[in-house]
């Protein structure tokens, strides 16, 4: 197990590499080592996530320098759980693309970038330093560029520019604040600077390189105020990367690298930092109305998900700044939950559109739910999850955020998350209600190929067995990975004690 | 295509040996002073650009140089790769120093397997750069088409 | 003091090319600009009046060596930089091939 953090880099990394080569050689051998990759990480990721033991995080030491002097990975429960967030929905999104990138010119260069994309994420998962955490943020972040304009019509390339600069703003800002928090501090390993910043005085400096820092991750989570990139960018991808896209990347760039700051590295917690974790659920509950009144009024199919993926995304960061146990199950439950959703609903939008060839919602005259009854049956399931329906695991995480809000007092986040689960039902079902329902329309249309409907059924089993069996998944997976974020600075202690004695 | 002028040509036949020549050093020497791979990846695609410019090119000649030059970045990439891989096997660790005491420090034949990634990211950087180049030189042809 | 002030002052220009610029050339040296200055910064964290590069022959004691993290990071954030622009630029090539300017404001198609 000491050597699966270097595997799981390496691995796909090595891949990446070998796929411009493989695919001068032969067409399907790119494809095939992609998804022996993929697949090798999706079982790394979920034997760490089921065997490391709880408060026994991996640490390993590149080159074996001892702890602030080299870089070091460290996994704990919450980097486990994020593994396998991740691995789950690249793996299924694969098998989904190796038919649907059949559109598409240069499937090589489309499995680098997805290869490329997935290290960075696994990287910023990872890392235990700050400065390699925004080196892994980029290599996810340009492959993600890359791939939205993966299309090269002027919409996407435009979409790309846009998501670009956006994104290359926000990477900018984290490393100004990295060049300060050198500067100030002298080491830039996250165990390191959180005993740093515990003996620090709190001058004016030390929370201009906070707001430094959360204004980055909150513009690569396309928080509340920076929202303008997301419904461009998103939607403009191809759809198995779309789903990437809503489903894992503005989480783990954004939301777990926050958290992680917020709560390991700066050691703020509800009892005693209020203000500062307060900030976090008005941006939070901005982000939820805002997206989903904007999904309310949208016409286009994809571009309603990605509105959508706002107001999602706003959950789990109420949940963040709420920061009782309850909520911050409910907000992992939510990564878990929202991932599998939405990136089940980009890729039903990527089957009709596949088929169809249309994403103009006012365009469709319905009745594809009997020409296409499995895209359609998952897209139902899926927008219950997402919507939060019992049973299924969409249901358990929104039920744990409002439990967290009610039982922190909050009670105004607490009706105001309940109402916008019952929106998003709303705008969800305009979908179903436009493509699916009715009478046949256009005639003479099949259901999606056979490896497209795989990966969707797969995605919604998912969601229902994670309904299903809550209370088997909760003590073993989700609080282990809460109490990561509840231990606070005690991280730092942890870190420095295993990394010593190995 | 011609290219430009001959006093152009000229200057860089002569020049462009010294720049290659210099990336080479600086390559070599990039653990004993300021440079390394990158820098010296980075001179010689230099090199490179400045002959294209000189001489000038066809659409075709653009074509192969940027399949041939994604070949040697993927396999830039893998040498690093594998160097890192090695020291697993050799040192027990990933990036382990895989000759810790071989030459002498201060020498060129010094500083275990850093001589060897900078090599290896060398050729990444320098044909990636030159790929950079190629394509952002070939959009014109893309508009013609 | 001074170097932070100019380092900032510089982020801030390329901040404001970024924000207020049309075409698409100029948003990309805003990038740069940007750029240069965080590089900037982090290579002067480094630095120590009267110091040796860091490159040691045999330990010598007595003697200053200038930060050599700060250079590793400046280096790092430069090739991020090129890939950066590299990829900035040959978006901005690809729509201009397609629309034929490289105005933003002619360019915008999406809405909302």
């Amino acid at each position: 197990m000491k050597i699966f953090p270097v595997l799981l880099i390496a691995i796909p990394l090595g891949a990446a590499f070998l796929v411009p080569i493989c695919f001068k050689i032969w067409r399907r051998l790119a494809e095939i080592i992609t998804g022996l990759a993929v697949a090798a990480v999706l079982a790394l990721s979920v034997y760490l996530a089921l065997f490391l033991p709880a408060g026994q995080p991996l640490v390993y030491l590149f080159g074996n320098w001892p702890i602030p002097i080299g870089i070091m990975f460290v996994v704990d429960k919450l980097s486990a759980f994020m593994l396998v967030v991740v691995a789950i929905l690249v793996f299924l999104s694969y098998v989904y693309a190796t038919k649907y990138m059949d559109h598409f010119t240069g499937p090589g260069k489309f499995y680098t970038l997805y290869l490329l994309m997935l290290v960075g994420m696994l990287g910023v998962v990872m890392t235990g330093d700050l400065f390699n955490m925004f080196v892994f943020m980029e290599i996810a972040a340009i492959a993600s560029y890359a791939l939205v304009a993966f299309g090269t019509e002027p919409e996407e390339l435009e979409a790309g520019f846009k998501y670009m600069v956006m994104g290359e703003i926000a990477s900018l800002m984290i490393l100004l604040a990295i060049a300060f928090i050198y500067a100030g501090t002298g080491t830039l390993n996250l165990a390191d600077l959180s005993q740093a910043f515990a003996v620090m005085d709190k001058t004016p400096g030390f929370y201009f390189v906070l707001v430094l820092l959360v204004f980055g991750f909150s513009l690569k989570a396309a928080l509340a105020p920076f929202i303008s990139w997301l419904p461009d960018a998103h939607p403009a991808a191809p759809a198995p990367v779309s789903a990437l896209l809503s489903g894992v990347l503005v989480k783990v760039l954004g939301i777990y690298a926050l958290a992680r700051v917020i709560f390991n590295v700066y050691g703020f917690s509800r009892a005693s930092d209020p203000l500062v974790l307060n900030v976090f659920v008005i941006l939070g509950l901005a982000s939820i109305v805002i997206g989903g009144l904007l999904a309310l009024r949208q016409k286009d199919y994809k571009r309603l998900l990605a509105d959508s993926t706002l107001s999602q995304v706003g959950y789990i960061v109420l949940a963040l700044g709420i920061g009782n146990e309850f909520a911050l199950i409910g907000a992992l439950a939510h990564i878990l939950s929202h991932a599998l959703g939405k990136g089940l609903l980009f890729l039903t939008a990527g089957a009709v559109e596949y088929r169809v060839g249309e994403r103009d919602l006012t365009k469709f005259s319905g009745g594809l739910g009997k020409q296409m009854p499995w895209t359609s049956l998952s897209y139902n399931l899926g927008a219950l999850s997402v919507a939060g329906m019992p049973p299924f695991l969409g249901f358990f995480s929104k039920l744990f955020i409002i439990l967290g809000a009610v039982q922190a007092g909050m009670i105004i986040p607490a009706v105001v998350a309940g109402l916008f689960a019952v929106v998003t039902l709303g705008y969800l079902l305009k979908i179903t209600n436009k493509v699916f329902w009715g009478k046949e329309g256009v005639k003479g249309i099949k259901e999606a190929p056979f490896v497209m409907v795989l990966a969707m059924v797969c995605l919604v089993a998912l969601l229902l067995g994670g309904g299903v069996f809550f209370f088997w998944l909760k003590p073993n997976l989700l609080q282990p990975a809460a109490d990561v974020l509840l231990q606070g600075v005690k991280y730092a202690e942890i870190v420095f004690r295993i990394g010593a004695g190995g | 295509m011609s290219g430009m002028t001959p006093i152009v040509k000229v200057v860089a036949r002569i020049v462009g040996g010294f720049v290659f020549l210099f990336g080479c050093y600086v390559i070599l020497y990039g653990h004993l002073s300021p440079g390394g791979g990158f820098a010296g990846g980075a001179v010689l695609a230099a090199g490179f650009m400045l002959l294209r410019l000189a001489f000038g090119t066809t659409a075709k000649q653009e074509k192969s140089t940027s399949i041939s030059s994604s070949v040697f970045e993927s396999t830039g990439g893998l040498m690093f790769l594998l160097i890192a891989i090695l020291g697993l096997f050799v040192g027990g660790y990933f990036f382990a120093n895989l000759f810790p005491s071989f030459g002498t420090p201060g020498l060129l034949v010094s500083a275990g397997s850093i001589p060897l990634a900078n090599i290896a990211i060398a050729i990444k950087v320098g044909a990636a750069v030159i790929s950079v180049f190629v394509l952002l030189a070939s959009t014109k042809y893309i508009f013609k088409e | 003091m001074i170097v932070l002030v100019i380092s900032l002052a510089l982020f801030l220009v390329g901040l404001y090319a970024i924000i207020t610029k049309r075409n698409m050339i100029k948003v990309a040296i805003g990038f740069s600009l940007m750029e240069y200055a965080v590089n900037f910064l982090l290579a002067i964290v480094g630095f120590r009046p009267g110091a040796l590069p860091p490159i040691l022959k045999a330990v010598e004691v007595g003697k200053v060596y200038a930060d050599p993290l700060p250079q590793a990071l400046v280096l790092t954030s430069i090739v991020i930089g090129l890939g950066v622009t590299a990829f900035l630029l040959a978006l901005a090539l690809r729509l201009y091939n397609r629309i034929g300017s490289f105005d933003l404001e002619e360019i915008q198609r999406l809405k909302g």
